[in-house]
């Protein structure tokens, strides 16, 4: 056992738990975060993305002291008070979703992208959502939601 | 509480299996809800009171409006990301004339809903919507008489506006106030009318789906994410290859890890309970490092796999009989042959299967993701000797499962290990190696042809063979189609069946052919199978479809005239010419860079019709090829929610562009080695093609269902496509040596 610490949609945060535990279990079961999901546990589809300093990582695999002290983001602290975060209202606007299991993936992928780079080409789009698996095949739309926030202010 | 009449069926133990009286509309309890969420909530719906199925002919089992100024619809069917939610509580909207935002619904329960069997085969709207359609206009009609008899007067004086009933000289009542909190009794009779589509105001328009709402905030909405007092984690570990069984197990070294609760063990089933999700995962993997199997070779390898069909399949069963097809073919000006193949595909879920079960005083309770929850309390009552009265199924969404995939299977070990542990909700989840390499997947199939064509174009003769092993292995109420029930010490006996009916769906011409003959060869292949979207169809029209863009070829006509020229179905003519406009086909690039492909099919001959052109590009790379756009245009009839319909059709297109480019389950003696997404790769958003869908909306038809309707003519618009390309027809899935993926 080892204290964690980090800072987590806000706030600081510090717990108790076997170093080698991957975050996301931590997320999802001492924390009771539903957004990030298990896909694979391999690092393969990206159901299990959070922000971490902007930008998008697995937590699946990686023990959860390699994130000891870090600036974590989940989809949870995306809104800002009653306020959708703009890529999140695009995504309801485009009803980029069947399923949903994958959609934790493209929005934090999408958010870190915007924040990156306010107005990315299609092939850049493409690629930041790459890695995210989406069996439902809703890929057009996740696409289409991102474009239509860009150039906007994220 | 509001007064409720209990129903004759043993309500007590439903009571004590979901161990409350209430489950709100929200899918979970507002227990395990945050405080801020479930005040919201509160506020705003509190539920109705949970109450068992009485009988499909009462208005009651599919609509209440006892909660104040809401309506809550009851379906038995699940909503599995095609929108079905939505699209029902459209329907009952419509036809009691009320707001669609006042409405919610409760989906699959075998404590209150109807029983529906599955949800499958794209019949939800037409079967579940129209006994929601029928009940809200009972509904309706039974309120108008309510008002009419208190104010003396007839109905015809009356209108219905947001579920307020105005009569003459300004009186008015709403629905909510007639009913004073009393339960709406009253039978579906068939009296009522049913509202003409030209009245629609809801039908047919766009309503967003409003679970995506919740869904983008990341909020609870799975089965996955359900979460109980004290819960425990599972993981199974299933055998290497179908048949292994366990040789030995050293319990005592997982047992005595950190947090393990559980170390179970019956026959080959094993499987490890913790304190923590991922003290059961490090048991688990602990497990697998140290168990020894006794193991059972396959024995078909798949470069064999399709000489072994036409070996070892039962003599032909003839759906369309003939008594003689050869003479007609050779009669014919011209004639041709060609055999399609495809290979073992995988449903791949995002989310590996996931349940949660609870065991108590003799009472089950499993939250599942199945889609169908009464044949699994069926079915489990068959797995543990339990009267089905003592059992609840409680549907929840899970991840897009396209077909019978792992649900059936997790919801069943999660009862069986739950009977282990009375008291404790289980919640078990397969890691990605489970689902990959145990799901029942889509069979291999092979497809021969023949046909023979006149003078004019005209197909005169077409005979099918098919080669195929089952589509439909779904546990209805047989507990040896769970895979774990037949690794248990006193193992179920698992008989297979399903075959046929899936197997040629699709497979008989919609085209105008006089003379045909349709065999089907039943084989029982080396891999578990069982319904994967579409079942035979995706197959069948691949080759069907494909063959057709050959005959015109042959008969030197445009792909899109062959096709009309050979069909009298108006609707489906439609369709292709629709098509052919919106994709401007007389422009087309004919430059020899880009190829194109088209196909058609009404789903089962029966449900949506769908036409798709497909369009592929010449890469800069020798020899390699890209999908660069599918254009497809669909009649499924009355349309409910336009986009709901759009989003489900695109999503077919591209699972079913992955399908045809990339996929195919590989296997070796030792069992199935496509057991994650490097090795078994599907498309992701660098190769997917630009998609568009077109409707074509027809408010005076049924609605048709619609969620399979692309997947094989897309594959077959694909092949079409890279053929015309390479000059040179290609046969057989997948197509990965000719694309860049
Ligand atoms: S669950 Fe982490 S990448 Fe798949
Ligand atoms: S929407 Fe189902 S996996 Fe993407």
């Amino acid at each position: 056992m080892k204290t964690i610490s980090f800072q987590l949609n806000g706030k600081n945060q510090e717990i108790q738990v076997d170093p080698e535990e991957p975050l996301l279990y931590i997320l999802r079961d001492e924390f009771e975060l539903s957004g990030a999901k298990f896909g694979c546990g391999l690092q393969q589809c990206s159901a299990c993305m959070v922000l971490v300093d902007d930008q998008a990582v697995p937590t699946c695999l990686s023990p959860c002291e390699t994130f000891q002290g870090k600036n974590i983001e989940t989809i949870e602290g995306l809104k800002q008070g009653n306020k959708l975060h703009p890529v999140q209202e695009a995504f309801v606007e485009e009803q980029a979703a069947q399923c949903g299991y994958c959609l934790n993936g493209m929005l934090i992928s999408a958010v870190s992208l915007l924040r990156s780079n306010n107005n990315p080409s299609e092939e850049e789009i493409k690629e930041a959502l790459n890695s995210i698996i989406c069996r439902c095949g809703t890929h057009s739309r996740f696409i289409k939601a991102v474009k239509k926030v860009s150039s906007s202010n994220i | 509480m509001k007064d409720f009449k209990l129903p004759n069926t043993n309500r007590r133990s439903f009571l004590k299996a979901s161990g409350q009286l209430l489950i709100s509309f929200h899918l979970f309890p507002l227990a395990f809800c945050s405080p801020k969420e479930a005040e919201e909530l509160n506020t705003l719906y509190e539920g109705i009171p949970e109450r068992a199925h009485q009988g499909k002919d009462i208005i009651d089992s599919w609509i209440r409006l006892d909660a104040d100024g809401h309506v809550t619809v009851l379906t038995g069917k699940q909503e599995l990301g095609q929108g079905i939610r939505t699209a029902l509580m459209q329907i009952a909207a419509e036809e009691l004339d009320v707001p669609f935002e006042i409405c919610h619904i409760i989906n699959g329960d075998t404590g209150q809903t109807a029983n529906e069997g599955y949800t499958a085969g794209s019949n939800s709207v037409e079967g579940s919507g129209s006994a929601i359609r029928q009940a809200a206009a009972e509904a309706r009609l039974y309120l108008l008489k309510e008002a009419a008899k208190e104010w003396g007067v007839s109905i015809d004086q009356l209108e219905v506006k947001d579920g307020v009933i105005l009569g003459p000289e300004g009186k008015k009542i709403s629905y909510w106030e007639i009913l004073d909190g009393k339960f709406l009794e009253g039978n579906i009779t068939g009296e009522a009318k049913i509202k003409s589509p030209e009245k629609h105001q809801i039908i047919g328009k766009t309503f967003q789906r409003a679970e995506i709402l919740d869904m983008v905030q990341g909020k609870a909405h799975f089965v996955h994410d359900l979460r109980f007092p004290d819960m425990l984690h599972a993981r199974v570990v299933h055998p290497p290859s179908y048949g292994s069984k366990l040789k030995s197990l050293d319990t005592d070294l997982i047992s005595g890890m950190a947090g393990i609760e559980k170390v179970i063990v019956d026959g080959s089933f094993v499987a490890v309970v913790a304190k923590r999700e991922y003290q059961a995962i490090k048991a688990w993997q602990k497990i697998k490092e140290i168990c020894q199997w006794e193991k059972s070779e396959i024995k078909v390898m798949s470069d064999a796999l399709f000489a072994d069909m036409e070996r070892n399949s039962n003599s032909p069963q003839e759906v369309e009989k003939h008594p003689n097809i050869k003479s007609v073919i050779d009669k014919a000006t011209r004639s041709h042959q060609s055999i399609y193949r495809k290979p073992y595909h995988m449903h791949g879920s995002t989310g590996p299967g996931c349940a949660v079960a609870k065991w108590e005083n003799q009472n089950l309770t499993v939250w599942s993701p199945t889609q169908g929850v009464y044949p699994l309390q069926n079915t489990l009552a068959d797995l543990l000797g339990l009267e089905k009265e003592y059992i609840r199924c409680i549907g929840m969404p899970g991840s897009g499962c396209y077909g019978h995939n792992s649900a059936d299977d997790v919801s069943a070990e999660a009862a069986l290990i739950a009977k282990q542990l009375p008291g404790k909700h289980i919640r078990l989840q397969w890691m990605r190696g489970n689902e990959h390499q145990w799901e029942p997947y889509g069979s291999a199939m092979q497809i021969a042809l023949e046909a023979g064509i006149d003078q004019e174009g005209k197909i005169t003769a077409w005979k099918t063979q098919i080669w195929s092993d089952t589509h439909s292995t779904r546990p209805n109420g047989r507990a040896g189609h769970y895979i774990s029930a037949r690794h248990l010490e006193n193992a179920f006996e698992f008989q297979k069946g399903g075959f046929s009916g899936g197997s040629y769906r699709n497979a008989s011409p919609l085209y105008t052919i006089p003379d045909r003959k349709l065999l089907l060869h039943n084989y029982e292949g080396p891999l578990r199978t069982s319904a994967l979207r579409g079942l035979g169809a995706y197959g069948n029209i691949f080759a069907l479809e494909s063959f057709i863009d050959e005959l015109a070829v042959l008969a030197e006509i445009d792909p899109f005239e062959f096709r009309i020229k050979n069909l009298d179905n108006p609707r489906a003519i439609e369709v292709i010419k629709t098509l052919k406009s919106k994709c401007n086909w007389e422009n087309r690039d004919q430059s020899g860079r880009v190829g194109y492909g088209l196909a058609f099919a009404q789903y089962k001959n029966s449900a949506s019709y769908y036409a798709v052109l497909a369009e592929v590009h010449k890469s800069p790379k020798e020899g390699k090829f890209r999908l660069h756009k599918l254009t497809g245009v669909i009649d499924s009839g009355q349309c409910i929610n336009p986009d709901g319909l759009k989003n489900q059709t695109e999503g077919g297109m591209i699972q079913s562009a992955s399908w045809t480019i990339m996929e195919a389950v590989q296997y070796d003696a030792n069992g199935v080695t496509s057991k994650d997404w490097n090795s078994y790769p599907i498309m992701r958003t660098n190769d997917v093609p630009e998609v568009e869908v077109h409707i074509i909306n027809r408010p005076e038809e049924k609605p048709l269902g619609a969620g399979e309707a692309a997947q094989g003519p897309v594959a077959a618009a694909i092949v079409n496509a890279l053929s015309s390309l390479l000059e040179k027809r290609v046969y057989e899935l997948p197509l990965k040596e000719y694309f860049e993926v």
